[in-house]
Parts: structure tokens; sequence; C-alpha cells
């Protein structure tokens, strides 16, 4: 079991809301996933900077003075945001390969990156994360979210939900794929790595790598019907929206509505309880094997 | 009269055993549930008689192990909802999740909008009618009762069944191992006729195909020991 949520919103006027709903979202899904929980929000953004999401076990000296240091690696200018253990880091976007690799090298987790995303994830119950980093007062155009029950892989902040293997793109996952190891040295053969030994994060570099290769978000979806093996209701964050799939047999629960404002996703109806008009909401259960996407 | 319990201010587990105990006293009387918030679980194991209006979505399992009660969901309901229903009337305004009305024993189970895969598996004598559509593997190992379903059917239908009657108006598309279109007789008109009428369904029998068991996955058969 996992608990799978995610909103997107038609509407600019509800932007100052988005983390305050996900994060009541994410909270109903704790009895899902217990263990950890995470979240990827799609903020506003700089035109040509890049923002890279790290995490540090021993945030009070690794983030210490990181972005004087990344400056100079880098030679270009950097500015810093420190949330608990958490940090996000504003590069320009050329400077973007190698600031991830030098940040790599000094032993920070690589969250995600992108001109939008943020990611945040941590062990702990839900309403814990989203306190520790003040979710409920993150705004954005859409973002997705995860609470844990871990069977594929250690409860750790990397094996925590989003995954993100490509600038703005994140997948989180209810289920468990049964050929991820095969499809992992698939990938490697191509040059696509991952950083955790977690069946998810391998449909992300999936979809990632389709992507890569000239696919739509929609052609990338439609593939993990045919390449992915296992169990899996998906929901995947990309700059402009979010996609939906499940797997043909689909014992994996998923629920959407949409009213004029929003269009939400979640693992139970009871995650949508508190969203404004859910009453005349149009709700529905996401067909399997079918791919759904919405894209501003 | 009508009792309202709001789940706001009602715990699940103060609302269960309320209405528990109203069906176990035998009174018939009526309760309205608001806010139900898509909760679990709702108004499960009610064993006598009582009508129970649920203002709302719910979540897994309502309803489940029904006996004789009357219990309406003015929304959509989650997986497993009417779950080993003993008898009485569970009616699903909205859409119904997957495995709705499983190992269903009796009594009867109207869903007016789409049920999702796996509908009335495991069926041992429920009948469910469906206004709208439903998923792949529905009336899995069905082994008695009714499916009536007024839209289409999806991937293998009635797959491995025993002697459940399968109704489907619209398409199937595909029928699961031993599962067969039957000639539709007289008799079937006549229980068709009646499940239309109760459920308040606007169609006619005469429009509906049947399916059912071909029978020969109920015995081991010696010719196929090479193929184990």
């Amino acid at each position: 079991m996992c608990g799978i949520v995610g909103l997107f919103l038609k509407k600019d006027d509800l932007r100052p809301q988005l983390g305050d709903m996900l994060t009541d979202m994410l909270i109903t899904m704790t009895d899902r996933g217990p263990d950890s929980a995470g979240i990827a929000i799609y903020g506003p953004e700089t035109e040509g900077m890049v923002k890279i999401t790290v995490q540090s076990d021993s945030p009070e000296t690794a983030f210490a003075h990181l972005d004087a240091a990344l400056c100079a690696a880098i030679d270009a200018p950097v500015t810093i945001k420190v949330i608990d253990t958490h940090a996000v880091l504003t590069v320009p976007e050329a400077s973007e390969a190698a600031a991830i690799a030098w940040l790599e090298e000094t032993g920070l987790r690589i969250m995600g990156s992108g001109a939008s995303m943020e990611i945040y994830k941590e062990v702990g119950l839900p309403k814990d994360v989203a306190a520790r980093f003040g979710l409920r007062e993150m705004g954005g155009s859409h973002g997705i979210g995860h609470t844990r029950m871990a069977t594929e892989s250690a409860v750790t902040t990397m094996g925590a939900h989003p995954f993100s293997t490509a600038d703005d793109q994140c997948l989180v996952h209810n289920g468990s794929l049964s050929n991820h190891n095969q499809m992992r040295r698939t990938l490697a053969r191509k040059g696509v790595f991952t950083r955790s030994e977690n069946d998810t994060e391998v449909g992300a570099a999936y979809i990632s790598s389709r992507i890569a290769e000239g696919a739509t978000l929609g052609e990338a979806l439609e593939g993990t019907i045919k390449d992915l093996d296992g169990f899996f209701t998906f929901v995947t964050g990309t700059r402009n929206g979010f996609g939906v799939v499940r797997d043909p047999i689909a014992c994996k629960p998923a629920v959407m509505a949409e009213t004029e404002d929003y269009v939400a996703f979640a693992s139970e109806y009871r995650a949508f309880a508190d969203l404004p008009g859910i009453e005349a909401a149009r709700v529905w259960e996401p067909e399997p094997a079918t791919v759904y996407f919405w894209e501003r | 009269m009508t009792t309202t319990l709001d789940m706001t201010a009602t715990d699940l587990r103060a609302v269960n055993t309320t209405l528990q105990a109203a069906a176990r006293a035998q009174a018939n009387e009526d309760y309205e549930i608001i806010n139900p918030r898509g909760a679990h679980a709702m108004a499960c194991g009610l064993d006598g008689p009582l009508t129970v209006t649920i203002k709302g979505s719910t979540g897994y399992y309502c309803a489940g192990m029904n006996k004789e009660a009357t219990v309406t969901v003015e929304g959509s309901a989650g997986p497993g909802v009417a779950e080993n229903m003993m008898s009485g009337i569970v009616t699903i305004e909205g859409d119904a999740s997957q495995y709705a009305g499983a190992t269903g024993h009796g009594g009867l189970l109207n869903i007016k909008g789409n049920a999702s895969s796996r509908c009335g598996i495991s069926m041992k004598g429920i009948d469910i009618v469906v206004h709208g559509n439903i998923g792949h593997m529905s009336a899995f190992m069905a082994q008695k009762g009714n499916l009536v379903v007024l839209g289409d059917a999806g991937d293998a239908l009635g797959d491995s069944l025993y002697e459940a009657r399968l109704f489907v108006r619209g398409s199937v598309k595909s029928l699961g191992a031993d599962c067969i279109e039957k000639e539709m007789r007289p008799e079937h008109l006549e229980i068709l006729a009646k499940l239309l009428e109760q459920a308040g369904a606007d169609a006619k029998p005469e429009e509906f195909k049947r399916y059912g068991s071909a029978r020969k996955l109920y015995n081991f058969n010696i010719d196929h020991a090479d193929e184990y």
C-alpha cells in the first residue's frame, strides 16, 4: 500500500493555496503510508535559472556557506533557500550540470532539479514531514505527493517518493514493479542511471528516457503499460502539468475529481473531502491501461 | 422520523455502533448520515431491517455483510461495496469502484452509475444491477445469482464462471475462460424483467444477451493431462 495525491490548478487565483490543499490531501493518506512522505511542487520560475533541491542529514554544517562554495566551484551566481534538511539552490541554466556534479561530489543527496519543480521528502509521518518543510505555505501551479509504506527498498530519504530523473519531471507510485532490475540494466546500457535501489525510480527513469528520446508525455506513459511489469498506479509531474496511468490489472486504487478550478488525483476519495467545491465535482475512477494527462 | 448522524461530529465507530444496534432492534427506523467524507466501512454489518441514506461518497467496504437493511449512497462508493452481502438492498447513486458485491450471497446491489473491475467476483446468490458499464474480470468465478449490466462489459467477463447468470445489454469486450453466450429463454426474460423493475432500470429484457458457463472447467479432463 501507499497513498498518492496530485493537484493541478486551472486558475491562477488558487495558486497561493496549493500547498495547503495538497497538505490536507497528503495527511489524509497517512493510513496508506505512514513511514515517509514527499511532495513535488511546481512553483514560480526565474528566467534562465534552474532550481536544484538537495538533502543532507546534517544540514547545519552541510548548508553553511554552501552557496558561496558552489558559486566559486561553478563560477556563476548562486542563491540558496534552506528548509529543514533540504536546500534549494538556484543557478544559471548553463551551469546546472556542473552544479549537480559538484553537489553530489560533496556528498549531498540530489532530490531533483528544474525551472519550476522543488522536491521535499523525508522519513516520518506525513503530518510531521509537512510541518518540517512548511508545505502548507508553499504556492504553485500544480503538485504531486506520496505517503509511503515501503515494500521494494529501505525506508530512507532516497527511498521516499517523488522520484525525479530529469529536469522538472517526477513520479509517484502505488504498487510494485517486478521487472525493475532488468529495466535498470536496460536503461544503464543507454546511459540512464538511477540513484537508489527503488523500483519506482526505475519507472521514473524509463519515462524520462522515453521523453529524452523524443516521445511525448502521453507516449512515454503508454510505454509503461507495455514495458513495465507489475502493479502500478503512477502519477507523473512535468513542468506544464501531470499525467496518470494504471496497469491493466488496476488493483491499486485511483480516483479523480475535476471542477472548473482544478483536477485532483488521489488513492482514495477521502483525500478530496476538504477540496473546495468537491460536492459538485465530476468524480470518476481512471480506467486501467489508459493514459490521462492535463497540461497548460 | 429520520435520525441524522453527522460524521464531522460523530466518529465512524460510533456511527456504525448506533446503526448496528438499531438494526438489531428490528424497528426499521430511518437514518441519514451526513458528511461521510469518503470514510471506510460505513454502515457495515447491519443485521436487521433499517433504512440508511448516506449523503455523499464513501470509501472502502461500505455496507459490507449487509442483512435485511436498505442502504443508499447518494454519491460514489469505494472498493468492495456491499461485499459479502446476505440480503436487503444497497443502492449506489454514483459509481462503484472495484469488486462491488464480491462474494455476495443474496439481496440486491443496485449501482446507478458504472462499476469498475471485478464487479460481482465470486458472487454466490446476490443480484447486481449496474445501470452503466462494468470493468474487466467481472463475475470471475461467480457461482450463483444474477449480474445485469445495462451498458458495456470489459475484458474477460465471467472467467471460470459457475452457475451465475450474466445479462449484458451493451457490448462485451471479451469473454473469460469457459464463459459463453447462451440462449435467452422465457424464464430468463422473466427473471430479468423482475430485476429491472426492482432496480428502476429503464430497459427492456429483450435488449439483453445472456452469458453463462460452458461447464467445461468443472471437472478434470484426462485428455488435458499433458498440458499441466
